[in-house]
């Protein structure tokens, strides 16, 4: 692809990235999503699925550049994909901290109306525990929180400055978290169904696939790097 | 081409041809019946004729809930655990439509005198329909507040005049892999079963269920006939019950099975005893549409704890949970 049709793919993957979370706002909007039975388990799952979703899309970048040279410019969509997952598991934090776990929006908004900016703070307190506990005893909550503090770490060093500090290499050691993250948002979604649920299963097997390629990409590298020992006893013949 | 001239009506407000016909017979049964009660009829109201293929005649009854608002029917009808038609709890509202609730009978067996096959019409016949406004509170954290109609299901058990032996009662849904697409795929067992102590089965409390919100119940509900145990989680109200056993040991249930760690046999609501991966001691109540649904704190028995605590007395609940 020719570098000039670059800004136009990325506001296209812009545009993409951002319409799940346009349909929401709609939906909040038109009052749609009041109706549903229970809006704030439909937001937690909508956020965390596109999260993960955002994720696996990402981590599919790379083996899909790789097989061909004509795709490789798909390497300059992976830093935006890997933040919209980002914004999504933030989305979906949000989700818990602000809805889930029981804080007063309407309460706050009132207080802040009111002139009481540190009512937003009150009503932080009053579910604090709540959460607190949540952190501390519930091992699909740790390992929620894990996935997002490793995509914190990631985006906060996403900038190419951030990269030019670092160096490359290091960098890259750095970036290669986005593995662990991808593990442990798949472990989150299995830790929190119930049992005998499976619905998990279909984006543990996309990022089996995706690993798997990884480990495929990296033995066919070796392999041309390093021409097999047979060829070698051959030529010494 | 197709001229919509006409205001649609959606189809899910479409009543099957077949559960009309049911009702009307059913009902022209329930009217013979109250007419011979006397007393009772001239207390029942008539019914709107708005929809009236689905209604039922209720009379009203002490066990209210005043402190809450009800749930939007909607929300009640469309966010339903039966894994029978999918696990998502949206499922059973698409799903469950293609199951039939006519003609249905409930098979009673065991430590009875009288072990019967009964016609749901018959059953539903037997007593004054009351509506009953309940806490309903879900394993998962959430709670309803839902008008149930039905009448107590001890009245139903006394008819079957259980022996002295009998000390618990087992409730069997239906499980027909041509109506229910889903049924085994979660990995349940089944038929689903549930069970409840005599004791427990016999308090005025427990509810036959019928209908909710003055009409029959969704199949997504548990149509036609369920049991509502207001005091316990909402998977010990069995759904699209076929058979009630009289039992002498307490039957084996169906999420007991899947994971006894977390669904005891008694599953009372509990704040005390949190699920192992989530807190029981808040519940979000879906009772209005908003987007900030009230988080409140759950009560001990849901709120039920004067009518049923009694029975629980002396007995561990941490570890019979």
């Amino acid at each position: 692809m020719p570098g000039r049709a670059i800004p136009y793919v990325k506001t296209l993957v812009h545009v993409l990235c951002l319409l799940p979370f346009a349909y929401l706002l709609q939906s909040y909007r038109s009052g749609a999503l009041a109706n549903y039975a229970d809006p704030v388990n439909y937001m937690t799952h909508f956020t965390g699925d596109w999260a993960l979703w955002m994720l696996l899309a990402d981590l599919a970048i790379t083996p899909v550049r790789r097989l061909h040279a004509s795709l490789s410019w798909m390497v300059r969509l992976r830093r935006m994909v890997g933040l919209y997952a980002f914004f999504y598991a933030t989305l979906h934090l949000g989700t818990y901290v602000f809805l889930f776990s029981g804080y007063d929006v309407p309460a706050a908004m009132a207080g802040v109306q009111a002139g009481h900016i540190a009512e937003l703070w009150r009503q932080f307190k009053l579910v604090w525990p709540t959460m607190l506990a949540d952190a501390t005893k519930r091992p699909f909550v740790q390992i929620g929180l894990v996935a997002w503090v490793l995509l914190l770490v990631l985006a906060a060093t996403s900038p190419q400055r951030v990269l030019r500090m670092m160096g490359g290499a290091r960098w890259q050691a750095l970036h290669r978290l986005i593995y662990a993250a991808g593990v442990a948002a798949v472990i989150h979604y299995w830790w929190l169904v119930k049992t005998g649920v499976r619905t998990p299963w279909k984006v543990t097997a996309v990022l089996a696939v995706l690993l798997l390629a990884r480990v495929v990409l990296a033995a066919i590298k070796q392999a041309k790097r390093r021409p097999p020992a047979r060829s070698e006893v051959a030529t010494t013949v | 081409m197709l001229l919509r001239t006409r205001v649609e009506i959606p189809s899910s407000e479409i009543t099957p041809k077949e559960t009309v016909r049911a009702f009307q017979m059913s009902r022209r049964q329930m009217l013979a019946g109250m007419g011979a009660m006397g007393a009772a009829a001239a207390t029942a109201a008539f019914p709107e004729r708005a929809r009236a293929a689905t209604k039922l005649n209720t009379v009203s009854s002490p066990y209210n809930v005043t402190d809450r608002a009800v749930t939007p029917q909607a929300k009640a009808q469309s966010y339903n655990n039966f894994y029978e038609f999918g696990t998502d709890k949206g499922d059973p509202a698409k799903n469950a439509h293609v199951m039939q609730t006519r003609p249905w009978t409930v098979k009673v067996e065991g430590l009875c005198k009288k072990p019967q096959t009964i016609d749901i019409d018959k059953i539903m016949g037997y007593r004054p329909i009351e509506q009953r406004v309940y806490r309903f509170r879900c394993v998962e954290a959430w709670s309803m507040v839902i008008p149930w109609d039905g009448y107590s299901l001890g009245e139903f058990l006394k008819a079957m005049e259980p022996l002295p032996s009998a000390k618990y009662v087992q409730f069997l849904s239906l499980a027909d892999r041509k109506q229910m697409p889903e049924i085994g795929s979660s990995g349940i067992n089944p038929p689903y079963s549930e069970g409840l102590r005599m004791d427990e089965a016999m308090n005025p409390l427990t509810l036959l269920t019928f209908g909710s919100y003055g009409e029959t119940l969704a199949n997504q509900q548990g149509a036609p006939i369920r049991v509502i145990v207001p005091w316990k989680y909402g998977f010990k109200s069995a759904k699209s019950i076929v058979t009630v056993r009289f039992l002498d040991k307490a039957p084996h249930t169906t999420w007991n099975d899947l994971n006894s760690d977390e669904y005891g046999f008694y599953s009372n609501v509990n704040p005390a005893v949190d699920h192992p991966r989530w807190s029981q001691g808040h519940e979000r109540l879906l009772n209005a549409n908003t987007i900030f649904p009230k988080v409140v704190p759950t009560q001990p028995f849901n709120g039920y704890g004067n009518e049923v605590a009694g029975m629980y007395a002396g007995m561990d609940l941490r570890k019979n949970f």
